[in-house]
């Protein structure tokens, strides 16, 4: 029988060096599935290949050998003694496999729980199994199921929801103060990846205009060209804090960059239109005093992580929903799984028994030699009727609906009453 | 007659429950349930006062539980008119049961019909009262709002993100809304005024009576007149328009009904037992 298996390792079980020298690129993908597709060990496979995880998912008969093929694989095609990654794989097999694959498209695996990219990442390494034929009945019916149950647990929990780093947290915030960014005028204080990053995102969400203020007026000049901003000298925030919304500080300054005396000085002239201050800095720019001032909010680098980790507790507590969603799936998946067994199960059970009926006719006819054609046809048909008697039970007990929770045992018995796996 | 209110006051008391489903379980359904039901709400609410217009042939401002059913179906009116412009859902959670509340109190008031009084008949006169509903109604949306605007900018200035923050919108939308509904009661409390004053001309033969409501009244809009400066002049938006938002609502309040309970004058008997 046909089994599920999935083998591979992620970022719990492998350091990110091994993760490294383990990924597939897209052509690397193709030609393993090339490989797999000739041993004849691995009737169906696909391979899934991003930065967390290298996975390789197979219908299989033969789980060690098919795993082997894999962990050799591996070993050649990547230049690794087996050895070295052994001890980080895991292997999955029916059901366990199964929730597996689910739990992975659906985020509920990932490093950051609910993380959006995985499900295209998996829809892709589907799209090259299908092109290089390498996924069959099994793994197109799972493959379908997965991304049903990942849009079901993204659209029913609550995993996707909220901001989980610095300066998308920066980016909710500032929603819930300016409702859109339009015409919004950002000025950036200082450079750093994440101040730079969270403009980018003001720029994407249609921010007006970008100013670049830094110590080193070159500096800030090639910033703002990054950002088709204007730079500004550093003596000169003051005078722009009346027309920047959004002022983002990032800057190795020891004192406070902005002080309340210098935004108090500006927000009658503001007209009160709400300032709202990210400081990434450590030791802080801002002066957390602003904080108090009307219309002006501040948030500094602390206060951000706080909103983070509070936005992380919650995707877990909505995980555990989407674990619910995905147990759900891996029964109904079972069900199916089953159904397809039934049916092999069955025909081999009545070639058996048609085997040993046509065996048993020859033998008895040899010593008859007196029989005439008609005599012949005459046990033949009535063996056959013995046949269609002795199964027509069994059969319909096999085939019913009912008993879901037995049937892989009445399955396994018959199997092995009728030593039909040999 | 009293089945009307029945009606009406269930389906307030229903779309109050949807709203607040909304606000527990943040899910759309029940914001729309809510809103449809106080559609329904207002529209049996529009039937019934319109049934009492023709029968009695008058305005029914005519005893305390008119008033004040006037008073909530003019809220009910201005929130949805609010609800579809700038779509401020959560909004709701005030509106729909504080228009249940009025409608309930005034159900608790018998509604004997008054002696008939000429003088509700005139033009003006329903004119000045519908405009003057129609601005208070507005008036009670600002305060509602700029509730939740002091709730929610109580959670970006704490740094406590907890249940308000997630369900309330952007600050910048309920300042604007919150603008847009004082405007709007400005305007028709100036223009209700306005009315009264010339009905009062005509009737009275003179346009200012020093009687208590008037001037409360007066206090009033000069309240909003300064407030609506302010904004245009230096700004003032976000906390402190909100604040004066209560502050005036607070005071509209007791012009609606302070006024007739503990003082006299000619508009006493429209909120008389």
């Amino acid at each position: 029988m046909l089994d599920i298996v999935l083998m591979g390792l992620n970022h719990k079980t492998a350091p990110v060096t091994l993760r490294e020298c383990l990924a597939f690129s897209e052509d690397e993908t193709s030609a393993a599935l090339k490989v797999f597709r000739e041993s004849p060990a691995i009737s169906e496979a696909m391979l899934i290949s991003t930065c967390n995880r290298v996975e390789v998912l197979m219908a299989t008969r033969d789980t060690s050998n098919a795993a082997d093929t894999v962990k050799v694989f591996f070993s050649e095609f990547k230049d690794l003694p087996v050895s070295e990654f052994e001890k980080s794989l895991y292997i999955h097999e029916g059901d366990d496999a199964v929730r597996h694959v689910f739990r992975v498209a659906s985020s509920l695996d990932s490093m950051v729980v609910g993380e959006p990219q995985i499900l295209g990442q998996i829809k892709a390494a589907y799209q090259i199994a299908t092109l290089k034929k390498t996924s069959g009945v099994l793994l197109n019916k799972l493959l379908h199921r997965t991304f049903f149950v990942a849009k079901r647990v993204r659209n029913e929990t609550g995993i996707g929801d909220h901001a989980v780093s610095i300066s998308y947290a920066a980016i909710e915030l500032g929603r819930k103060i300016f409702g859109t960014f339009e015409g919004k005028k950002v000025l950036l204080i200082g450079a750093g990846e994440m101040a730079e990053l969270a403009v980018e995102h003001l720029i994407r969400n249609r921010a007006g205009d970008i100013l670049v203020a830094n110590r080193t007026f070159k500096n800030g000049v090639e910033l703002a060209k990054r950002f088709n901003g204007q730079a500004i000298r550093f003596e000169e925030i003051t005078g722009f804090l009346e027309h920047a919304d959004i002022i983002i500080s990032s800057t190795g300054s020891p004192d406070y960059v902005v002080t309340r005396g210098q935004v108090k000085g500006i927000i009658r002239r503001r007209r009160n239109r709400p300032l709202f201050f990210i400081d990434i800095a450590v030791p802080r720019d801002i002066d957390p005093e602003i904080n108090r001032l009307t219309n002006s909010y501040v948030y500094d680098i602390d206060d951000l992580k706080g909103i983070i980790d509070e936005n992380i507790e919650d995707r877990n507590r909505e995980a555990i929903k989407g674990e619910r969603i995905v147990d759900e799936a891996v029964i109904s998946f079972r069900q199916w799984f089953e159904s397809l067994d039934v049916i092999p199960t069955i025909v081999e059970l009545r070639n058996k028994m048609e085997d040993i009926a046509k065996g048993e006719i020859k033998k008895t006819l040899q010593t008859q030699k007196h029989f005439s054609d008609d005599d012949r046809k005459a046990i033949s048909r009535m063996t056959n009727a013995m046949i269609n008697k002795i199964l027509h039970d069994p059969t319909l007990l096999l085939k019913s609906n009912g008993h879901h929770q037995n049937k892989s045992v009445y399955l396994d018995v018959t199997r092995k009453l009728f030593k039909l796996d040999e | 007659m009293e089945i009307f209110i029945f009606i009406v006051i269930i389906f307030y008391l229903l779309s109050t429950i949807g709203y607040f489903a909304y606000l527990f379980l943040q899910k759309n359904v029940f914001q729309q349930t809510g809103f449809y039901l106080l559609v329904a709400g207002f529209c049996c609410h529009t039937a019934g006062i319109g049934y009492r217009l023709i029968q009695s042939g008058h305005f029914p401002v005519n005893n305390l539980h008119e008033v004040l059913s006037i008073a909530g179906w003019t809220v009910a009116g201005v929130f949805l008119v609010f609800q579809y412009r700038f779509q401020l859902k959560i909004l709701g959670v005030y509106a729909a049961p504080l228009v249940s509340f009025v409608m309930v109190i005034a159900a608790k008031f018998p509604n004997a019909p008054g002696q008939m009084n000429n003088i509700l008949n005139n033009l003006w006169l329903v004119v000045h009262v519908v405009a003057v509903f129609i601005g208070e109604a507005s008036f009670a949306l600002a305060c509602g709002v700029g509730l939740l605007y002091l709730l929610q900018e109580h959670a970006i200035k704490s740094k406590k993100h907890g249940f308000f923050f997630r369900r309330l919108p952007s600050l910048e939308l309920l300042d604007t809304t919150g603008y847009a509904c004082i405007l709007t009661g400005f305007a028709m409390l100036t223009f209700g005024l306005i009315t009264g004053f010339v009905y009062a001309k005509a009737v009275w033969g003179r346009f200012w009576s020093w009687d208590p409501k008037e001037i409360w009244s007066g206090i009033t809009w000069l309240l909003y007149a300064a407030l609506l400066h302010q904004r245009l002049t230096v700004g003032w938006r976000g906390r402190r328009a909100a604040i004066m938002a209560i502050i005036g609502f607070a005071i509209i309040l007791f012009t609606f009904l302070g006024v007739n309970f503990l003082l006299q004058g000619h508009h006493g008997e429209f909120t008389k037992l």
